[in-house]
């Protein structure tokens, strides 16, 4: 059989590059995100100020000192004050990212894979699954979100381990939502049909056509969540659902020096400008990585 | 090449006298509400009667056109016959044995017939490179991955792309007429018999169109493969058919001999799709529509012969009676009342003694 020639009208494309792969180009169009970029450093110095802050030589973050109580931003012993017990306040900053960003990060990861995994079945089977998850779904949805953290953490009882399954089951119903409806979107599509048609079983197409194409929306819906689950976290150790004292926590401090507010106010308002830092600088990225994954 | 046209040919059974593909009272009805109780108890109301009895056969080596307006379930038909969805009620027999049962489970039927889609976009998974979509079907079907790349490469350049620069390609980084042909070379990677092309060629710019049907024409005969060619185009289905089936409103209104058919079509419909064509000869313009609004809505078909609403050669009769798929000779076929001998039309010859 002659063999048709190629026909050479190819879109233009650059000299073939190493790692041509879907993931590669979200990369590279993110590092071109002046923003993302920022953000992308914000939260790794925090990440990593939290994970190494017992080697970085800083004070004791529970030694107190009675006579060296809420000293303003820039004294000479603690360069971002003491709170109310005399703590060095940078100290306790570096330290309660540890608690934060577990209490923040935790219950998005596990939302993330739970939300995934019933959604993208309630999407792929359809039919009366469908029905009976989604309207499971929709009665957790009843609840305005702060208001079912703080019941599920009351009822559970204080604790950070509550405080991260409380908000786990708060984060599962919308990211399961998410997944049932990209999943049925492309459940529909013709190539998920060609494949049926080829003979794959549902596993292989939900492992080669499925996940690949809905896991990339999931993941940017969960990352807008991070922000939203930090300040919920804080809020649960505000209220005193979540971390004790004296543990170093944003939310729990934020709690602490409030009474300390006509005092020193920015002292008092520094752990409330870390959670702004960080859930900003989360949700810039989010976006950022919403952008650089639009592809035709 | 020849390899596989034998390894093709040595799947036959039935001999070249036996149909390919033998389709009988196909009917598939979508939506609607199931009645309660009463005479029809069962039956859906409300429900669109997309096919509604279709039978036809496709034989060995044959390329059988399917025509007919958007609407009148010719894709709901490929649908059917691929099992992408489920007939309400009618067979699909492939070479002998019904599909579904034990003789022919639906694995070993999907290897046998094969489907190419019209949005070539949409039927290529973004996230895989040109040789990972063809080796798809080979390797669910146990191909090591090694073999399955390899025959997705022999696939890639029989299709007339070049393997050293498409095969990492991703969809979007090719054009339509490229798309399309990825989506034949897959569909052939599993060997099929039977090709079901369901507009494949309608979304492509008329230049592209005239390449890929060229090569759908030289695959067919490398592989000695089998056509279902569907489309609204009577240009292209007459190009490529052997025989032609018209469809109108989920019935089958005329099928014959592509060339039969095109020269002396006895349906009315036929003729007005015909006369839809636009003619190259300045001097035999179509000044008038053949055909006028929009097809009866399939919910609610007309009663007796469902295109009596827009023919114009339709008598009393024609609302009251549903004409037989007659055959007129020739394994010419027609379901109209005027070729149907003693049906009461007065063009209809009078019924033979």
């Amino acid at each position: 059989m002659a063999v048709v020639t190629d026909l050479g009208h190819a879109p233009a494309l650059p000299a073939r590059r190493i790692g041509r792969g879907y993931w590669a180009g979200v990369g590279r169009r993110l590092m071109r995100d002046p923003v993302a970029v920022i953000a992308a450093i914000v939260i790794l110095t925090i990440v990593l100020g939290a994970i190494l802050a017992p080697w970085l030589g800083l004070a004791d973050p529970y030694r107190g000192s009675m006579l060296r109580r809420l000293r303003p931003v820039g004294d000479a012993l603690y360069r971002l004050g003491s709170d109310e017990l005399g703590r060095d306040m940078l100290t306790r900053l570096v330290y309660g990212g540890r608690l934060s960003l577990l209490m923040g990060l935790m219950p998005v990861v596990l939302a993330f894979v739970a939300g995934s995994t019933i959604g993208i079945l309630a999407g792929f089977v359809g039919g009366r699954l469908n029905t009976l998850i989604m309207r499971t779904v929709d009665v957790f949805y009843a609840f305005p979100s702060v208001l079912l953290a703080i019941a599920l953490s009351g009822a559970l009882g204080a604790g950070i381990l509550n405080a991260i399954v409380s908000l786990t089951i708060v984060f599962t119903p919308q990211v399961t939502r998410i997944a049932e409806s990209v999943t049925t979107q492309i459940r529909t599509r013709d190539y998920v049909e060609a494949a049926r048609v080829s003979g794959a079983g549902p596993l292989a197409i939900i492992r080669v056509h499925v996940l690949g194409n809905v896991l990339g929306p999931i993941f940017v819906y969960a990352t807008s969540l991070i922000s939203v689950s930090m300040i919920l976290a804080s809020g649960l150790s505000f209220l005193g659902l979540g971390s004790k004292p004296p543990e170093p926590e944003w939310g729990l401090m934020l709690n602490t020096l409030r009474t300390a507010i006509y005092v020193q106010p920015v002292v008092a308002a520094l752990p409330g400008a870390m959670i702004f830092i960080t859930s900003i600088s989360f949700n810039l990225l989010s976006d950022g990585l919403r952008s650089a994954m639009e592809v035709k | 090449m020849d390899q596989l046209r034998t390894d093709i040919a040595s799947r036959d059974r039935g001999g070249p006298a036996q149909p390919l593909l033998a389709v009988r009272d196909l009917v598939k009805h979508f939506g609607g509400r199931r009645a309660w109780g009463g005479a029809k108890a069962g039956a859906r109301r409300g429900a669109v009667r997309a096919v509604d009895g279709v039978s036809f056969d496709v034989a060995k080596g044959e390329t059988l056109g399917i025509v007919g307006e958007s609407g009148c379930g010719k894709s709901t038909v490929a649908r059917l016959i691929m099992q992408i969805i489920a007939a309400d009620a009618g067979e699909v027999v492939f070479d002998g044995e019904a599909v579904g049962t034990r003789a022919l489970d639906l694995t070993t039927y999907r290897r046998e017939v094969q489907m190419v889609f019209q949005d070539s976009y949409a039927s290529l998974n973004p996230r895989l490179t040109v040789e990972d979509t063809v080796a798809f079907g080979p390797r669910v079907h146990g191909l090591a991955r090694r073999a399955a790349i390899a025959r997705a490469h022999d696939l890639i350049s029989r299709v007339g792309l070049d393997p050293a620069r498409f095969a990492a390609r991703y969809p979007h980084e090719l054009s339509g007429g490229q798309r399309q042909r990825v989506n034949i070379a897959r569909a052939l990677a599993l060997q099929p018999r039977l090709l079901i092309l369901d507009e494949a060629v309608s979304a492509l710019d008329k230049s592209i169109e005239a390449q890929v049907l060229n090569l759908l024409v030289d695959l067919k005969a490398a592989f000695g493969l089998t056509y279902m060619f569907i489309s609204h185009d009577l240009n292209v289905v007459r190009f490529m058919s052997d025989r032609v089936m018209v469809m109108y409103l989920g019935k089958v209104a005329e099928v014959g001999a592509c060339d039969v058919i095109l020269r002396d079509p006895r349906h009315p419909y036929t003729a007005a799709l015909l006369a839809s064509m636009p003619s190259m000869d300045p001097d035999r313009r179509t000044t008038e529509a053949p055909l006028f609004g929009d097809p009866p809505n399939p919910i609610d078909p007309p009663s007796g012969c469902r295109f009596h609403t827009r023919c114009k050669l339709a008598a009393p009769v024609c609302a009251a009676t549903a004409p037989p798929l007659a055959d007129i000779g020739a394994a010419h076929r027609v379901a109209c009342l005027m070729a149907t001998p003693g049906s009461g039309h007065p063009q209809a010859a009078p019924e033979a003694a």
